[in-house]
């Protein structure tokens, strides 16, 4: 009855409303969201054109970006892009010019950028900052670091979404596209540099690891409820800002990491779906 | 001007390690309907490629329309139906979706639909009578819907040549034969068609005209003179079950 008693009398409204007064919360949630809503609209591009490992590959490949970054004193994100692109170029030349399939020239590559980076941060950085790159920590974001990932976040998903048709053709049908005079190199390194730029902004609030799970998740629960494309950008956005917000709240409350939280309830979210999905089949 | 659609002068093209299409001469004539055929590897989607200007020849010139492919591709000239499957089915994207795609070489860069798009689109799929289907996800028709899709998608886009790609591949009798009947009917409304197939059987009641491929063109011309036992065996190394020859 107690428990009762003071599921009725809390005040919800409070709940919510407290932890934005704090200065810190508030830019944690604003970066969240933003961020899940440029991984999001970029993962239904990456799940359909079949790129998922890519993200993998791409967000792995830059960590020693951000620690030569961190040495020499400059914006971990440029550090960060530089080798990201980097590692696309170098996956695209050895995938043409050698017989090795294109998921192990990735897992070479990105691996390799990652060792190095490992081996770069035990002999310069702490082991605190190690986490934060690793894992993210948004609830510490400074405030230029939060315009920073607010504003290119913003601008990399305001491109795609004004070339979406663009882009929509290049994972469709991208003989099609050469076929008619479409740019088609010019448009696939285009996509390449918009993912690298949406990964570097992510990293500090989800972390290298994490940030995969944003370009994926989303978009591949989408594309399990529905066969309309604007529709699948929709429901990708709305799952991962849904789940940025309660990442953010939950680490508020419940002192937990705000990336790891934001990633497991898209995790979550996805089961339910797929569940759902697999018994409604199961009956017809 | 020759009434030429396609021109292939001396063209060779190797990829890294191997020969594709050796010193290789076709002309193709409008109003055509050419049947492509020859044994896997021997150069068929090279030479598609090639027409559509996606495999730049390291020897010898194209000409499309009277254009060089560069041009052509600006143009529209050439439509590609693919293969099935080279086609995600499950792409969340609709029939009417997908005949538009055929406007996008005619689009500004953002590619934003115009009414006039739009009216293309529509009576594209009313002419392969598809309309009733506009709103089906592409996954959800059978083979012969599948590819009268991407047969107005080459209408919508204008071209004057239509390359496809083993069309008839998992057909039943009844839709390839409804097929080969609107092929037939670009054809004689103007249309250049030609595809690339393994259906020799069939061969002689479909196709007006015959190119025999084995990394070169081994023989081109109308069906009754190029068909014939001899060259076709020639062209598959002897290889040959149940085909009726003339």
């Amino acid at each position: 009855m107690e428990i009762l008693t003071q599921i009725f009398q809390t005040n919800y409204l409070a709940l919510i409303i407290e932890p934005l007064q704090y200065a810190f919360m508030f830019k944690a949630m604003a970066v969240s969201v933003v961020v899940g809503i440029a991984c999001a609209i970029l993962s239904c591009f990456l799940v359909l054109k079949g790129w998922s490992l890519l993200g993998d590959a791409i967000s792995h490949a830059v960590l020693p970006g951000v620690v030569i970054a961190y040495i020499i004193g400059i914006p971990f994100g440029l550090g960060a892009f530089v080798f990201a692109m980097l590692a696309v170029v170098l996956i695209g030349f050895i995938k043409t010019n050698s017989k090795i399939k294109e998921d192990a020239v990735m897992g070479i590559v990105f691996t390799t950028f990652f060792a190095l980076g490992l081996m770069l941060i035990s002999k310069i950085v702490s082991s605190v900052d190690l986490t934060h790159v690793l894992f993210g920590e948004v609830l510490g974001i400074s405030n230029e670091s939060a315009w920073y990932t607010i504003s290119i976040l913003a601008v990399t998903s305001a491109i795609i979404i004004i070339f979406r048709r663009v882009f929509m053709v290049f994972c469709f049908d991208p003989t099609h596209a050469q076929s008619v005079g479409m740019p088609i190199k010019l448009i696939h390194y285009s996509f390449l540099v918009l993912l690298a730029i949406t990964i570097t902004g992510s990293i500090q609030t989800v972390g290298i690891i994490l940030v995969i799970a944003m370009l994926i998740t989303p978009g591949s629960t989408a594309f399990l409820l529905t066969k309309n494309f604007s529709t699948m950008i929709w429901i990708a956005v709305s799952i991962s800002v849904v789940s940025s917000i309660i990442g953010a709240y939950a680490s508020y409350y419940l002192d937990i990491a705000t990336g790891g939280t934001i990633v497991f309830v898209q995790g979550c979210v996805f089961l339910t779906v797929f569940t759902y999905q697999t018994l409604k089949q199961r009956q017809l | 001007m020759e009434n030429v659609a396609i021109e292939l002068k001396n063209v060779s093209v190797n990829y890294s390690t191997q020969k594709a299409l050796t010193d290789t001469t076709i002309k193709i004539p409008y109003h055509t309907f050419t049947g492509v055929i020859g044994m896997n590897g021997a150069g068929k989607s090279t030479l598609f490629k090639v027409i559509m200007g996606l495999v730049k020849p390291q020897i010898g010139s194209v000409t499309v329309c009277g254009d060089d492919t560069k041009t052509a591709q600006k143009h529209g000239h050439v439509a590609y139906v693919p293969q099935a499957e080279l086609v995600d089915w499950d792409f969340p994207i609709s029939v009417h979706e997908v005949v538009m795609m055929g406007r996008i070489g005619a689009q500004n860069i953002f590619k934003t639909p115009h009414q006039a798009d739009l009216d293309r689109a529509t009576e594209a799929l009313l002419q392969v009578g598809m309309l009733d289907f506009k709103d089906r996800q592409i996954g959800e028709l059978s083979g012969g819907q599948k590819k009268r899709v991407f047969v107005a998608r080459a209408l919508a886009q204008g071209a004057d040549i239509f390359l496809l790609d083993e069309p008839f591949a998992g057909l039943d009798a009844t839709s390839e034969k409804s097929l080969v009947e609107l092929l037939i009917s670009l054809k004689d409304k103007g249309k250049t068609i030609i595809l690339a197939t393994h259906d020799l059987m069939s061969l002689p009641d479909t196709c007006d005209h015959v190119a025999l491929i084995k990394y070169t063109v081994i023989a081109h011309g109308p069906t009754k003179e190029v068909f014939t036992q001899e060259l076709v065996s020639k062209t598959f190394d002897g290889v040959l079950h149940n085909i009726k020859f003339d």
